[in-house]
């Protein structure tokens, strides 16, 4: 049975040519950076040259990027780095409700720290009020960290008036750009941003590698200790098999962006418009087009999102929910409450992460799937009577 | 991480529906904690002659609201009434331990949908 990918947001299969350079990284070209002869040499030679690669994709200069482990570990020493630097300074942290969990649960620790949060509500697209986020400043406010675009529902905040509002006021601006680097324009001086969190996995490149701009002059305090790599912000070997394929993957979506968005935003509308009309009782979760290209978020009425993808895996389409269920918690995706969601409509929900791989034959066989299915799930559901066969458009 | 028989139940399940005029009709969960099961029986001279169910959940709740309605057809409101949900996740081969509690309430359901018929015997 042939498979269908529509999971990008979750990870990305890397590029084949990105792992055929980093497989010549960990064989031939294996030397520890830090190692003072030829291999070492070699090693450090690697690096920096990805380290300019990076940099340069991102409008930034070499030294202001740090690498790390993934998206999350940048979040970890951006959000934990520049509080603890900055406690003289003040101890209040303002963020958003829709934040992926490394910068909540983040954020939430450091309250134990003694630090304040506040966590700024969304409309019903999940976007955030700058007028709530004026408000919200105070004069002990030393960071803000909104996340860029966000991974259930693809809506993109507008980072570069927050950045604005920030810069004005004095204060550092942290934005998690795990799912928009790569898929959108992302150039840390246009965004007016202070520090980026980036992850190679959600473009094409390996997993278990990322990246962390920080401006020069923002100062932060390491979260771990034990060697002076990455200039003591990330002590560790540094993964360069994994920088190097971070680097030329990051540089290939770069090059391709203008085209790859084209593709996408084809294939979401597609995959939205044969949606739409073709099931009743569903919803478009998020912001039609303040979006990332290839995010599709639909809450279905009166069915659950795991049995959904239990029938969709079955016909060999793989996607994700933000119901409880595939959660693992008892509640369902804290994105889609904060949206204003009920309950039940976001244990509803479907999220199809589109990527430059998938076909217009892709979505049409997607769109058919999903009409059978619902059509089964409702049959079985005690939520749906027929008599609301008719009507409830999406 | 569903057994086989959970996954044969979940795409084939048995007894989808509803009863029309049912001696016994038990429903359990809400919709906000993502699992609903409504189980309606028909009763006559002590045996369940015929039951069905309709859910909203996931692939163990419609897994074990099936399985349910198999065991209990034909038997006693007495072995009914017996059935626990341990006993129709052992029939099932098993459940993930996340989904033992929150979408295991199936036997509550049946339960439930006899009480019913009970009452309405005073």
């Amino acid at each position: 049975m042939k498979r269908i990918y529509m999971d990008h947001s979750a990870t990305t299969p890397c590029d084949p040519e990105v792992a055929q350079v980093m497989l010549e990284y960990m064989t031939s070209t294996f030397g520890n950076a830090s190692s003072i002869h030829s291999f070492g040499r070699e090693g450090k030679k690697a690096l920096e040259d990805a380290r300019e690669r990076v940099a340069k994709a991102l409008g930034a200069q070499p030294a202001e990027i740090f690498f790390t482990s993934g998206g999350t570990e940048a979040d970890n020493i951006a959000i934990t780095g520049v509080a603890r630097a900055n406690l003289k300074r003040g101890n209040h942290i303002v963020t958003s409700a829709i934040e992926h969990h490394a910068v909540l649960d983040t954020c939430e620790k450091l309250t134990k720290e003694g630090f304040e949060v506040t966590v700024l509500p969304v409309d019903e697209y999940g976007l955030i009020s700058l007028e709530d986020l004026n408000n919200a400043i105070t004069d002990k406010t030393i960071l803000i960290t909104i996340m860029h675009a966000n991974n259930e529902i693809g809506t993109i905040q507008p980072i570069a008036e927050i950045g604005a509002i920030a810069k004005e006021k004095g204060i550092i601006f942290h934005t998690d750009g795990v799912q928009s680097v790569g898929k959108i324009p992302v150039d840390v001086n246009d965004l007016n941003v202070d520090l980026l969190s980036i992850s190679a996995h959600k473009f094409y490149g390996p997993k278990g590698v990322g990246a962390l701009y920080i401006r020069k002059g923002v100062r932060i305090l390491p979260i771990s200790f034990g060697g002076s790599q990455e200039r003591k912000r990330r002590p560790g070997t540094e993964n360069i098999p994994g920088i190097v394929g971070l680097s030329i993957a990051l540089e290939k979506a770069v090059n391709d962006l203008e085209k790859d968005m084209d593709y996408l935003i084809n294939l979401r509308e597609r995959l939205i418009k044969g949606i739409t009309e073709r099931i009743n009782h569903c919803q478009l979760n998020g912001h039609p087009n303040k979006r990332i290209p290839g995010n599709v978020n639909f809450s279905f009425h009166f069915v659950e999102g795991e049995a959904l993808l239990l029938m969709l895996d079955m016909r060999g389409i793989a996607g994700s929910s933000g119901s409880a269920c595939t959660s693992g918690s008892l509640d369902p995706s804290h994105v889609l409450l904060a949206m204003g969601l009920t309950h039940e409509v976001a244990h509803g929900s479907l999220r199809l992460s589109l990527g430059k791989h998938n076909t217009e034959e892709e979505i049409d066989y997607v769109v058919n799937s999903l009409a059978e299915i619902l059509e089964r799930l409702r049959a079985m559901s005690p939520l749906y009577n027929n008599d609301l066969k008719a009507g409830g458009n999406c | 991480m569903y057994t086989e028989k959970v996954m044969d139940h979940f795409s084939n399940p048995r007894n989808v529906g509803e009863l029309e005029n049912p001696d016994g009709l038990g429903e359990v969960g809400n919709a906000s904690c993502g699992d609903i099961m409504r189980i309606s029986l028909k009763i006559e001279n002590n045996i369940i002659t015929d039951v069905r169910f309709k859910t909203f959940g996931c692939g163990a709740a419609v897994a074990t609201s099936s399985m349910v309605t198999e065991m209990v057809k034909g038997k006693t409101i007495e072995e009914a009434l017996a059935i626990t949900n341990k006993a129709v996740a052992e029939a099932l081969d098993g459940l993930p331990p996340a989904k033992m509690h929150c979408s295991n309430l199936a036997a509550d359901a049946l339960h439930k949908a006899i009480e019913d018929y009970q009452s309405k015997q005073k």
